[in-house]
C-alpha cells in the first residue's frame, strides 16, 4: 500500500494525524490565553486605579468638634454664630488676617466657613487608608486596627469628588486637588496645538501633494518616522537646552515689560507647550499623511481637469475631503501630549504650585506631573490622591477622544449630505 | 512668444502665491530635519562640555562600574545594565504575548472578536505611561513581593518595571505584528493548505517565516520603545545607580537618572547638568540606530510583496 511505504502503517499515520491535531489545539489555547491575558492586564490596570480611589480612611483630628462646641460631633452641625466665633478664637492671628483680607468672615458662605474651620482648627490627618477591595472584603482587620488605635474616625471616602476638582495643591492629602494641574494641562495643550497643527499639516501636505520621489524627500520621510520613535525624554532635553535656557528671555516673557512675574526662569507654559509641539509634530504629520492618502486621486484629477491650480485643488478639494480625518489624527496626537510626563519633568515643571496659570509665561504643573509626584511620595494616602488624579486624566482623555469621534461623524455626515 | 503675452486667456497665468505656498510648505517639512539636527547638536554640544570636565574621561565613562557624581565617578555601566535588564524583561513578556495576540487576531479571531479586541488594544495603547508606572508601583510590585517573598524583592525593583513595560509595549507589538502577518499574500496560505498543512502548521511554517522581516522590524521598534521608556522606571525601578543582575533589586536606568536629576534643582553648567545630556546622547544613539534598522528591514519586507 502506498500509505505504508510513505508514512508507515495506518496506525502510525493515525497517531501522526492525532499529534498534528493536538498541537493545533494546544497552540490555539495558547493564543486565546495570551489574548485573554492582554485583556486581563487592561482590567487589572483599571481595577488597581479604582481600588485606590475609593475606600475607608482612618482620620485623626487635632481638635475634636465637641471640644469646640458642646454636644456637636461634626463641624457641619455648627450654627453660623458658633462657626464665626470658633474661627475668631482658634485661628492664629496671621492666618485670620490673611483669611479676612481675602474675604471678610461675614461675607463668606456657611460652607466656606466649615471648610475653613476643618482646615485650620480641626486639622484632620490621615492615619491610614484602605483600598476598595480591602474596605469591602477585609473589614475585620480594619476593625482590629480601629480597636487598637483610639481616637480615630473611620469613614468611607471617595477620593475623587467635587472639591478634588476645584481645590489646588495641599500638604494634606485630604485637601489636595487638581485644579491647578488641570488648567496647566489645558494651557499646555493649547500651545501645543497652536504650534504643531499648522506646521504638521503643512509638512504633510508638502510630502503628500508636492514632493517628488527624490533623495531629499525620502530622507524627510525617513526622518519623520525616526522622530516619531525617539524617546520623549530626549525631547525634554532638547526643550531644556533650547526653550528654557537659550530662549529664556522669550519663553519667560521678560522681553515684554508688561509681564511682572519672571521668576519662572523660562520654565513656563510656553516652553512646555513648545516642547510637546516638537514631540507630537511627527505624529501629526504621519496621521495627516494617512488622511491625505485616503483622498481618491480622481478628485484631484477632476479638479485639474477644470483648470484648477495645484493649491486651488488642495485648498478647495483635498483638504475639505480629508479634514475630518486630519482633525481626528490631530486630537489623537494631542491626547498623547496630554499624557506626557517625562519631557515636562525634564524641562522643570513646577511640582508644588497652587497659583492658577494666568498667561503663557506662568509656571505650571500638569495632571501627569501631579500623578508622578503623588505616586512617588511615601505616605500611603497620596497613592489614593494619585488614583483620583489618574481617573481625572483618563476622563479627560476619554472626553477628547469621544469629541474627536463625534466631530468626525458629524463632518462626514455633512459631507455625505452635500454630495 | 507666449511668455510676453501677460494674462492671455490661453497662457499660463502668473501666480506668484502658488510658488510662495509651495516654498512655505517645503520649509515646514524641512523643519522636521531641523528638530533632528537640533537634538543631535544639543546633545553633542552638552556632552562635549561633560567630557571636557577634568573629573570625567571617556574611557571611565564607558567602562566604569560606579556612577557616583558626588565623588566624581562617572561609569555608566550600572545605568546601562539596569536599562538592559528592564528592556530584556519587557521583551521576554511583550514579544511572545504580543506575537500570539497578533497571530490570533490575524488568523483565527472572528470578525466579532476582532471588533472587540482591536479597540481594547487601542485603549491599552492610549493610556499614558505614567498610569503604567502607577500600576507597577501599586499592583505589580506587591504582587511580586507576595509571590517571591518580601525579603527577596525590594520595594523598588527592575523586574516590576520591566514586566509593566512589557505590558505597555504589548499593544504596539500586537498591532504592528498583525499588520505584518496580514500583509502576507493569501496565495501562500492556500498553497500550504493544498499541501495538507493544518492551520497551525501553515501559520508557523509558512506565514511567520514569510512575515519575518516585518516582525523583526516590530520587535526592534518595541525594544527601542522599552529602552526609552521613562515614567515606569522612574516610579518603580528605584532611585540610585546599582550594578546588579538581580531583577529583584533596585537599580536606576538611564532614563530614570535623567528624570531624577532634572526634576531636582540643577544649576546650569554643573557636571550633573551636563551628565544628563551625555546620557541622553547614549540613549539617542541607541534608539535612533534601532529605529533606523527597523525601518530598513520593514522597507525590505514591503519590496518583497509589492
Amino acid at each position: 500500500m502506498l500509505s505504508e511505504t510513505l508514512f508507515g502503517t495506518d496506525e502510525m499515520m493515525t497517531s501522526l494525524m492525532q499529534k498534528r491535531k493536538t498541537s493545533g489545539v494546544v497552540w490555539k489555547v495558547v493564543f486565546l490565553f495570551s489574548t485573554s491575558l492582554a485583556i486581563l492586564f487592561l482590567l487589572l490596570l483599571l481595577v488597581s486605579v479604582i481600588d485606590s480611589t475609593f475606600g475607608y480612611v482612618a482620620v485623626r483630628n487635632e481638635v475634636e468638634p465637641h471640644q469646640l462646641v458642646e454636644g456637636k460631633a461634626e463641624v457641619s452641625e455648627f450654627s453660623r454664630i458658633e462657626l464665626e466665633s470658633v474661627l475668631q478664637e482658634h485661628l492664629s492671628s496671621g492666618i485670620l488676617r490673611r483669611v479676612i483680607h481675602e474675604k471678610p468672615l461675614e461675607e463668606r458662605s456657611d460652607k466656606d466657613l466649615v471648610s475653613l474651620a476643618e482646615q485650620y482648627v480641626i486639622k484632620p490627618s490621615v492615619v491610614r487608608s484602605w483600598g476598595l477591595g480591602d474596605s469591602l472584603l477585609d473589614q475585620k482587620s480594619i476593625g482590629a486596627f480601629m480597636a487598637a488605635n483610639e481616637g480615630l474616625h473611620l469613614s468611607f471616602r471617595s477620593w475623587i469628588n467635587w472639591s478634588f476638582f476645584v481645590s489646588d495643591q495641599s500638604a494634606n492629602p485630604l485637601n489636595a486637588g487638581v485644579r491647578t494641574a488641570f488648567l496647566g494641562s489645558l494651557w499646555i495643550i493649547m500651545i501645543t496645538f497652536v504650534f504643531a497643527f499648522p506646521i504638521g499639516v503643512g509638512a504633510a501636505i508638502y510630502l503628500e501633494e508636492y514632493a517628488q520621489d527624490n533623495k531629499l524627500n525620502r530622507l524627510l520621510q525617513l526622518n519623520i518616522f525616526n522622530l516619531s520613535a525617539v524617546p520623549s525624554i530626549i525631547y525634554g532635553l532638547l526643550g531644556l537646552a533650547v526653550f528654557v535656557r537659550s530662549m529664556e528671555h522669550i519663553t519667560s516673557g521678560s522681553f515684554l515689560s508688561s509681564v511682572a512675574d519672571t521668576t519662572a526662569n523660562g520654565r513656563t507654559i510656553l516652553s512646555g507647550g513648545l516642547t510637546l509641539a516638537l514631540l507630537v509634530l511627527p505624529i501629526i504629520i504621519i496621521n495627516t499623511q494617512e488622511a491625505l492618502k485616503a483622498v481618491p486621486d480622481s478628485l484631484r484629477m477632476s479638479s485639474y481637469g477644470v483648470g484648477a491650480t495645484k493649491w486651488q485643488t488642495i485648498a478647495s478639494h483635498v483638504l475639505p475631503a480629508s479634514i475630518d480625518r486630519i482633525l481626528t489624527g490631530t486630537i489623537l496626537a494631542l491626547s498623547r501630549a496630554l499624557g506626557e510626563t517625562a519631557p515636562l519633568v525634564v524641562i522643570g515643571a513646577s511640582t508644588f504650585i497652587s497659583v492658577d496659570p494666568s498667561s503663557i509665561f506662568s509656571k505650571f504643573t500638569t495632571l501627569p506631573i501631579q500623578i508622578y509626584q503623588w505616586s512617588a511620595r511615601p505616605q500611603g494616602a497620596y497613592r489614593n490622591v494619585a488614583g483620583a488624579a489618574i481617573i481625572t486624566l483618563l476622563l479627560l482623555l476619554m472626553a477628547m477622544n469621544s469629541f474627536a469621534i463625534i466631530m468626525r461623524d458629524k463632518i462626514s455626515k455633512k459631507k455625505r449630505m452635500e454630495s | 512668444m507666449m511668455q510676453h503675452v501677460k494674462n492671455h486667456p490661453f497662457g499660463k497665468k502668473h501666480r506668484p502665491h502658488e510658488v510662495v505656498i509651495e516654498t512655505l510648505l517645503f520649509l515646514f517639512a524641512l523643519f522636521s530635519i531641523l528638530i533632528t539636527v537640533g537634538i543631535a547638536f544639543i546633545l553633542v554640544r552638552e556632552s562635549f562640555l561633560f567630557f571636557a570636565d577634568p573629573k570625567v574621561d571617556l574611557i571611565g565613562f564607558l567602562t566604569g562600574k560606579i556612577w557616583q557624581p558626588m565623588i566624581g565617578l562617572f561609569g555608566f555601566l550600572p545605568l546601562l545594565s539596569a536599562t538592559l535588564t528592564t528592556s530584556l524583561i519587557a521583551m521576554l513578556l511583550g514579544i511572545p504575548l504580543g506575537l500570539f495576540v497578533a497571530i490570533y487576531l490575524a488568523e483565527y479571531a472572528s470578525d466579532r472578536v476582532r471588533g472587540f479586541l482591536k479597540p481594547t488594544l487601542e485603549v491599552l495603547a492610549g493610556i499614558p505611561t505614567i498610569v503604567y508606572g502607577y500600576f507597577a508601583l501599586t499592583f505589580m510590585t506587591p504582587l511580586l513581593r507576595s509571590i517571591f517573598g518580601e525579603s527577596r524583592v525590594d520595594i523598588y525593583n527592575t523586574a516590576s518595571a520591566g514586566l509593566v513595560i512589557g505590558i505597555l509595549v504589548l499593544p504596539m507589538i500586537a498591532t504592528m505584528a498583525e499588520d505584518a502577518i496580514t500583509s502576507v499574500p493569501k496565495d501562500l496560505r492556500l498553497a500550504a493548505y493544498a499541501l495538507g498543512g493544518t492551520s497551525i502548521e501553515t501559520t508557523f511554517k509558512v506565514v511567520i517565516p514569510a512575515s519575518l522581516s516585518g516582525l523583526s522590524a516590530t520587535f526592534l521598534l518595541a525594544l527601542s520603545r522599552a529602552i526609552g521608556e521613562t515614567m515606569v522606571v522612574a516610579l518603580a525601578a528605584g532611585a540610585g545607580p546599582n550594578l546588579t543582575a538581580n531583577p529583584f533589586k533596585a537599580a536606576e536606568t538611564i532614563t530614570g537618572y535623567i528624570v531624577r536629576i532634572s526634576g531636582g534643582d540643577v544649576s546650569y553648567n554643573s557636571v550633573d547638568y551636563n551628565s544628563i545630556f551625555a546620557l541622553g546622547l547614549v540613549l539617542f544613539v541607541i534608539t535612533f540606530t534601532l529605529n533606523l534598522i527597523s525601518r530598513k528591514i520593514s522597507g525590505l519586507f514591503h519590496q518583497e510583496y509589492d
